[in-house]
């Protein structure tokens, strides 16, 4: 009888062709899909050609998304782009896709049903860890791993621990899954979970949405996992048959896997909860921030918050009112779909009328690349994923971490508030 | 594997972004990474670093992105090896993608101080502070690992394998 394992463990085994492996185990094994962006694909051709073939292991199976510093902010990036455009072209990259169809990749690859339950996923972008809200095992590499996977097909992984999270109780008011995720590396800290995977399951579950999840799952490597996983539920399944026709395959956890820690987390408990500067880790609950921290600039979007569901929320407590006078609240639709979901909503509207600036897709604002840099000393209230010194700009500026209520409240109110200043309460459902 | 260099110290939890900001990533040009490295985090790096140095530094090395062009600056600057309390698995990965040694030692970081003569012995994880007399023991490196780093990274690696295949 084979030994217990858990969802990550079942996935490296199966993509590795084994009945069984261990955490610490050093193991080659098959990736259903390799991703680049702009930023990490030109670094990854320049050792692809290294390699000296002619061919890519599977022209279906790899996914390039030019999102960084597109459309181009400079001559720079325009090479860079170009390069990676051409490499597309001469390589007939099925999943390339250009300004116009592209949007911030890990918004765009479940919205193109490119991942199921039960795949295994790289990318040369640490955010790739994104997918586990849908049951894969998706980790971020970088660009030398990008070259040889797209070589071989196959990629080294150390098998990781893992931690298990049980959630309870249903989110209250105007916690999110931002909240939740923020709430767990605040407790555990920015190398909480170094080189293991979490895990998520219990009955909590229930009343996060997809979008939630995708945000949960996004911000494992900000507590230094080497992934995010949840467990597959009806909504994941849902989710799945609707985006997309590749068959998938469910793995559960075996009841008595191990796990190097297991934390019980009652839902209806956590607040909404902001990052200060300079590290995720850096939280505090709303109610706790006694002092006005104003602030210079708002930005709502990235990979992390930059969802229907996100654009909604940051609609319903912009509607009818306006950013406060001399900040600047710019906001990202992750994707072209959700950019025109949000137009047919009306939410665009309420943006601009808000005095919020609408932006294309782009990871842009989020790592100081462009769309949005700070000077020296201003302050940004923003729902992407890190707060780093100089993330968003200038060294001396600031980035607050939040979700996109407290984002969008925070832009009227002109320091970092909650909707309930505005006479708001949050949803009871 | 034996490297032996002046040591800079930095903290806990250097990130990508302080390592090569994002601001320069619009080349993948060694050369020109290697003339912002760090800047962020000390203006005076690039003047002091000196060919075959040593960087310590606490736990959590190489936080954030995946951005390979963070170890590539460390190498393109003349550092030979980085020695830390723990580091970032993306960047742990990269670095041994690359051939950018790198070792995990908590007493050895905390045994070190800028500007000390070290020496480090991958293979048998030995680390000695030439200047202070001390010796310390870290984990070897993994042989799979080791095996990657003597073909010289990653690619020359696979270029092994896919030969064997053919």
């Amino acid at each position: 009888m084979s030994k217990p394992m858990t969802m990550s463990q079942k996935i490296l085994a199966h993509h590795a062709g084994k009945e069984y492996v261990e955490p610490g185990d050093l193991i080659f094994a098959n990736v259903e899909l390799v991703l680049g962006n702009d930023v990490t694909t030109p670094v990854a051709i320049k050792e692809f050609e290294k390699i000296g073939i002619d061919r890519v292991f599977d022209k279906d199976k790899i996914a390039i998304v030019p999102d960084h510093f597109t459309p181009n902010k400079d001559i720079k990036s325009a090479q860079q782009c170009k390069m990676v455009r051409e490499f597309a072209k001469k390589y007939e990259i099925t999943n390339y896709f250009e300004v116009g169809e592209m949007g911030i990749e890990h918004a765009l690859l479940p919205e193109k049903g490119l991942v199921v339950p039960g795949d295994l996923v790289i990318g040369a972008d640490s955010h790739t860890c994104t997918y586990g809200a849908l049951g894969a095992f998706s980790t971020g590499i970088g660009s030398t791993d990008m070259a040889c996977a797209m070589a071989t097909g196959k990629c080294w992984f150390k098998v990781p621990e893992a931690i298990k999270f049980v959630l309870y109780g249903k989110k209250t008011g105007w916690t999110s899954g931002k909240d939740i995720i923020l709430h767990i590396i605040g407790m555990i800290g920015v190398d909480g979970a170094l080189y293991k995977s979490m895990e998520y399951t219990g009955e909590g579950l229930k009343s996060l949405s997809m979008d939630d999840r995708f945000t949960i799952a996004n911000m494992a490597i900000e507590a230094g996992a080497k992934n995010g996983i949840f467990e597959v539920d009806e909504k994941t399944i849902e989710y799945v048959k609707h985006h997309s026709t590749k068959p998938y395959k469910i793995f559960k956890a075996d009841e008595d896997a191990e796990y190097s820690e297991v934390y019980e987390i009652d839902i209806s408990k956590i607040k909404p909860t902001v990052a200060f500067p300079h590290l995720p880790e850096n939280t505090k609950t709303i109610d706790e921030i006694t002092e006005k921290i104003y602030i210079d600039q708002v930005v709502i979007g990235s990979c992390t918050n930059g969802r229907i569901e996100d654009l909604r929320i940051a609609a319903k407590i912009l509607k009818g009112r306006k950013v406060k006078k001399g900040l600047r609240c710019i906001i990202f639709p992750a994707t072209q779909n959700i950019y025109k979901q949000a137009l047919k909503e009306g939410l665009i509207e309420i943006f601009i009328d808000a005095g919020c600036v609408v932006s294309t897709p782009t990871c842009g604002p989020c790592l100081g690349g462009h769309m949005g840099i700070l000077a020296d000393g201003e302050r940004a209230l923003a729902t992407t994923n890190r707060n780093f010194v100089g993330r968003m700009g200038h060294p001396s500026s600031e980035v607050y971490l939040s979700s996109p209520a407290i984002a969008a409240a925070s832009a009227v109110l002109g320091y970092i508030g909650s909707p309930e200043e505005l006479g708001m309460k949050g949803d009871e459902e | 594997m034996i490297f032996k260099g002046k040591a800079h110290k930095y903290y806990d939890n250097i990130d990508t972004d302080v390592i090569i900001p994002a601001r320069y990533l619009n080349t993948s040009d060694p050369n020109e990474l290697a003339k912002h490295c760090l800047e962020d985090l000390d203006k005076e790096f690039m003047n002091k670093v000196q060919k075959g140095d040593i960087l310590v530094a606490g736990k959590n090395f190489g936080c954030g992105s995946s951005r390979e062009h963070a170890p590539i600056a460390i190498k393109a600057c003349g550092v030979s090896c980085v020695v830390a309390k723990s580091f970032a698995r993306i960047f742990y990965r990269n670095a041994i993608n690359i051939g950018l040694p790198i070792v995990e030692c908590e007493e050895a970081v905390d045994g070190i101080e800028a500007g000390d003569e070290v020496e480090v012995d991958l293979v048998n994880g030995i680390i000695k502070n030439l200047t202070k007399g001390k010796e310390f023991k870290a984990k070897p490196f993994p042989e799979f690992m080791q095996n990657i780093m003597k073909a010289g990274g990653l690619i020359e690696f696979v270029k092994g394998e896919l030969k064997k295949d053919a």
